[in-house]
């Protein structure tokens, strides 16, 4: 199906491998923006109400729920996933931004059976309670270590011209973005530097 | 099973899945983000309308009318719902205020109307469209003016933490007044929020007059029956479902206005209506632990023996309201012969003061153990030392009740040994670590026991499989795990081999998650219907139940030995009990136990406080899994520090609101904020309190570590800080010369 097609039909659902996953009467009459990306290593088609969030789009339309909604407003962290590899608040961003990119979520990271890395040290490291955040979490953490290997500088680096090494404040300092309000912190450093060291 | 009196030995005693640090069962689908939380059961409810929930934005008054001609204009709006058009509804046992309000308005946020429609941006877009117009009232909204007036007044949190409007003991004032050393400080605690990460939600289907509710609601009984008194329907026409609860921390102990709404909203709409609070309106449309006020004194010999001891408390809340119980912990905790307790609850109209991890507990001990601190300095004792002077194996108040178990002493001592506190300079302001103030704090934990009557469904399959069924949650507690734990130890089979359902109403009734009485009670019902299901075992394959050993998928007596699944082998068996609780817990007090200690530097340029070092010991009975139990403790002592250092609903005294209703600003701790914890359990089983012997642990972490880090701060500084949070500038101006 041609992106006029999208347009034509005016389906605000998921177009999957051409296959229209909604197409409900009472949507056709919504203004649509048609936008094409990847997410997680599949392409995704959708038309949708140009105010939906890159967070509702994955939510509600494609429904990968892994990616929670905690605030709304970039200010707890839950909804990060990574973009072209960099973590964003998917909730700060409109889905039509992100035409042609390749976004992963947690449910691209690993599955129950073939966890990540990073996955499952958080479950033998309990680095988490309630589980909510925990998505967030650790994308965030995967984008981290490669952060670190990247060179990014941080606010707690000594010297920003020289590469950090992921130490627990180095950790703690760039993870502050995701609140964890069951307070699994600790558990969720040890995972970390578990996975930054077997790394090195 | 009726558990009346102590538990003998008995299959858990065994301890070879019980006990053990196992990862928990539900971790892969947490890590994977595959566990489907309230607003996430789009296979269930595919073709839902999204909700959108209009709050009131005045504290207090009366809607003239409300103007919705341009939302139901709006693109995609199907229905809305405000009480007009909801009809005479009921209100729910643990709710003070309704939770939908109009034309009278009881508190800022309360909910006046929801908006639905065909996406989430349409219900958005047409909420904005809504007009009301108010008639503003006068309300209540300052603490410290209404409780010059308020009356003594006693009250329960529903928690398990309850005191009187006074209680007396011995002859306190002329204790006090003849005491050599003398202590008479008030301290006070804010507002908190739960803030929990999962914003309150649900999903609402209705079949004819019968409705399927996902929430997230950590007492699946008390919300199945006040969702059902709330929309006046019968019980058995609602299924209320909660398998996954992202936080809760006493905010969902309740039903609340999502999943009302969400009901009437699909009600309107004639289809089911999903809907997540909106964030900016949690912390004054739910519940809050209300702010305290506390005085305490406490007289003492020059030894340091307590004579006399009195902590009084006020609190608000709206009409018909309760009291937040902070003096609870003081009937117990020490010894003392002259003793009173008091609390006074003000009438405010600001939003609904309610249960919060440890109510009553966490802010009580955040002034006690403060107060502790520094009549120990007037001593010239060591914090540590003054308590153990005054600890008591006995109730003060009911001498003849003595403690089931009581290990706060070598809670104490290990933890100082652990820690090393001999290090610490009691002379406050002396140690320095570069430009870091640094100082020490140590606090007692101290949390009551509760058990609630629970129950469990328990099914062998013919495949040799063990299915539990129990309408008990996982709020992140570890509740799956510890389940699976007890039912692998008594049917005798590998964790793996048994699957645990749980949050639904159509299971038996448990205890729920609340008042650190979960784990104990839910677990011990596991156990009962094990027990009944063993009998049913033994019999199908022909053994005596009580001779018969079930071990390694097998069950045995004497020299035979049959595979468990055999039991099953024409069919399912399947039994259900519930544990219910006689009088032992009158007989003795039971008690959870604990030691903070922390370390905290203090910039000397800026009043920063950043915490070095944590340790809890604690003394809980037995732990069902170390792993999932220390994950409650670092949770807690996490939660603690956010008390103590910066958590505070600031009150618009104006307006009657909390103007710092969302994450930014409502602050919690993040990473940066939390260096690596310890936790250490003592080993105990306490056959008093159920056939698992084990007492909760989640609110136990956070009981006293507010006080210990205050403690830690003031040894580092030798500036008191009284007034919760101690945000920098409460001692900036008063911090020693930087040398």
């Amino acid at each position: 199906m041609t992106r006029r097609g999208v347009l034509t039909a005016g389906a605000a659902g998921a177009v999957a491998g051409g296959v229209p996953v909604s197409t409900s009467a009472e949507r056709r009459e919504m203004a649509t923006m048609p936008v094409r990306f990847e997410v997680n290593g599949k392409r995704r088609e959708l038309a949708l109400d140009p105010r939906t969030t890159l967070l509702d789009a994955l939510r509600e339309h494609l429904h990968l729920t892994g990616t929670k909604k905690g605030c709304d407003h970039g200010q707890c962290g839950a909804c990060t996933v990574l973009v072209n590899g960099v973590r964003i608040n998917s909730c700060l961003s409109l889905v039509v931004q992100h035409q042609d990119d390749k976004v992963t979520t947690i449910e691209g990271l690993g599955t129950p059976e073939k966890l990540h890395p990073m996955q499952a040290a958080f479950v033998r490291h309990d680095g988490y309670q309630c589980g909510y955040c925990t998505p967030g979490q650790i994308c965030s953490a995967v984008a981290v270590l490669d952060e670190i290997k990247r060179g990014v500088p941080s606010h707690v680096q000594a010297d920003v011209t020289k590469t950090a090494r992921p130490t627990n404040v180095e950790l703690r300092e760039r993870m502050s973005g995701n609140i964890c309000r069951c307070g699994a912190y600790s558990n969720i450093a040890e995972a970390m530097a578990e996975v930054a060291g077997a790394k090195a | 099973m009726k558990f009346d009196t102590p538990a003998g030995t008995n299959p858990i005693d065994r301890m070879k899945v019980v006990g053990k640090p196992i990862d928990r069962i539900d971790g892969p689908l947490k890590t994977s983000g595959t566990a489907p939380y309230a607003y996430e059961h789009h296979r269930e409810a595919p073709d839902a309308a999204y909700g959108y929930v209009v709050g009131a934005t005045i504290a207090k008054g009366r809607v003239r009318s409300i103007d919705l001609d341009a939302a139901r204009q709006s693109p995609g709006v199907i229905a809305i719902v405000t009480a007009a058009e909801a009809g005479k509804l009921g209100q729910g046992n643990f709710n003070t205020a309704k939770l939908l309000g109009g034309p009278d308005v009881d508190h800022y946020h309360q909910a006046l109307a929801v908006v639905v429609a065909e996406t989430f941006e349409q219900a958005r877009a047409a909420a904005g469209l809504v007009r009301i117009d108010y008639a503003r009232g006068d309300g209540r909204f300052d603490l410290d003016k209404e409780l010059k007036t308020a009356p003594l007044h006693g009250g329960n949190s529903d928690e398990g933490s309850e005191s009187g409007p006074e209680h007396r003991t011995g002859k306190f004032e002329a204790a006090f007044d003849a005491a050599p050393v003398k202590l008479d400080a008030t301290y006070t605690t804010p507002d908190q929020s739960h803030a929990m990460m999962e914003p309150f939600a649900s999903i609402a289907a209705w079949k004819g007059d019968e409705l399927q509710l996902w929430t997230s609601n950590q007492m699946i009984a008390w919300g199945h029956s006040d969702l059902a008194k709330t929309l006046n329907i019968p019980k058995d026409k609602i299924r209320f479902m909660s398998p996954y609860v992202g936080g809760g921390f006493g905010g969902k102990l309740f039903l609340r206005a999502d999943a009302v709404l969400a009901a009437l909203g699909a009600k309107g709409a004639g289809r089911p209506v999903k809907l997540a609070m909106q964030r900016p309106l949690i912390a004054n449309n739910t519940t809050h632990r209300p702010a305290t006020r506390q005085r305490i004194r406490i007289g003492c010999e020059a030894d340091g023996t307590i004579t006399a001891i009195a902590h009084e408390s006020g609190s608000g809340d709206l009409p018909g309201g309760e009291p937040e119980t902070a003096v609870n912990q003081t009937e117990l905790l020490y010894a003392g012969a002259n003793r009173l307790t008091a609390m006074r609850l003000a009438v405010l109209d600001l939003p609904e003061g309610n249960a919060m991890r440890a109510p009553g507990e966490a802010p009580g001990m955040m002034a006690l153990e403060i107060a502790i601190d520094e009549m120990a300095e007037k001593l010239g004792m060591d914090p540590v030392a003054f308590r153990i002077k005054n600890d008591t194996q006995v109730d003060p108040m009911k001498p003849e009740r003595r403690f089931s178990e009581r290990n706060l002493i070598r809670c104490l001592e290990d933890g100082a040994k652990r820690f090393g506190w001999s290090k610490r300079n009691a002379t406050p302001g002396q140690m320095r670590d570069g430009r870091w103030l640094v100082g020490m704090g140590v606090a007692a934990a101290f949390r009551n026991h509760l058990a609630l009557t629970s129950g469990a469904r328990v099914r062998l399959g013919q495949d040799g499989r063990v299915t539990v069924e129990t309408d008990m949650t996982d709020i992140g507690t570890g509740s799956y795990t510890i389940i699976a734990q007890t039912a692998a130890e008594m049917m005798g089979v590998p964790v793996d081999r048994v699957v645990v359902k749980l949050g639904d109403s159509s299971f038996p009734r448990s205890a729920g998650s609340g008042g650190q009485f979960g784990a104990g009670s839910a677990t011990s019902g596991v156990y009962a219907a094990c027990v009944t299901l063993r009998e049913a075992v033994a019999q199908k394959l022909g053994f005596n139940a009580t001779d018969a050993v079930f071990d390694d998928g097998k069950v045995r007596a004497g020299n035979r030995s049959v595979a468990l699944a055999d039991a099953a082998r024409e069919g399912e068996l399947v039994a259900e009990d519930k544990i219910e609780w006689g009088d032992l817990g009158k007989k003795f007090q039971q008690s959870t136990f604990g030691a903070h200690f922390v370390e905290v530097g203090v910039d000397a340029f800026t009043g920063v406080t950043r915490v070095r070092r944590m340790l809890a010991v604690c003394a809980a009975g037995r732990i069902l899994n170390p792993k999932s139990a220390r994950s409650q403790v670092i949770g807690a002592m996490t939660m603690g520090v956010g008390g103590a250092l910066m958590e505070e609903l600031a009150v618009d005294k104006r307006f009657g609101l909390f103007i710092n209703h969302d994450l930014a600003g409502y602050e919690v701790p993040v990473h940066a904020d939390i260096p690596h914890q310890e936790v250490v359990f003592l080993d105990e089983a306490d056959a008093t309190v159920s056939p698992m012997k084990a007492k909760g642990i989640g609110e136990l972490g956070l009981c006293g570590v507010g006080a210990a880090v205050a403690n830690a701060i003031y040894n580092a500084t030798g500036v008191r800080v009284r007034d919760y949070p101690i945000t920098l500038e409460k001692h900036l101006d008063q911090l020693p010369a930087y040398a």
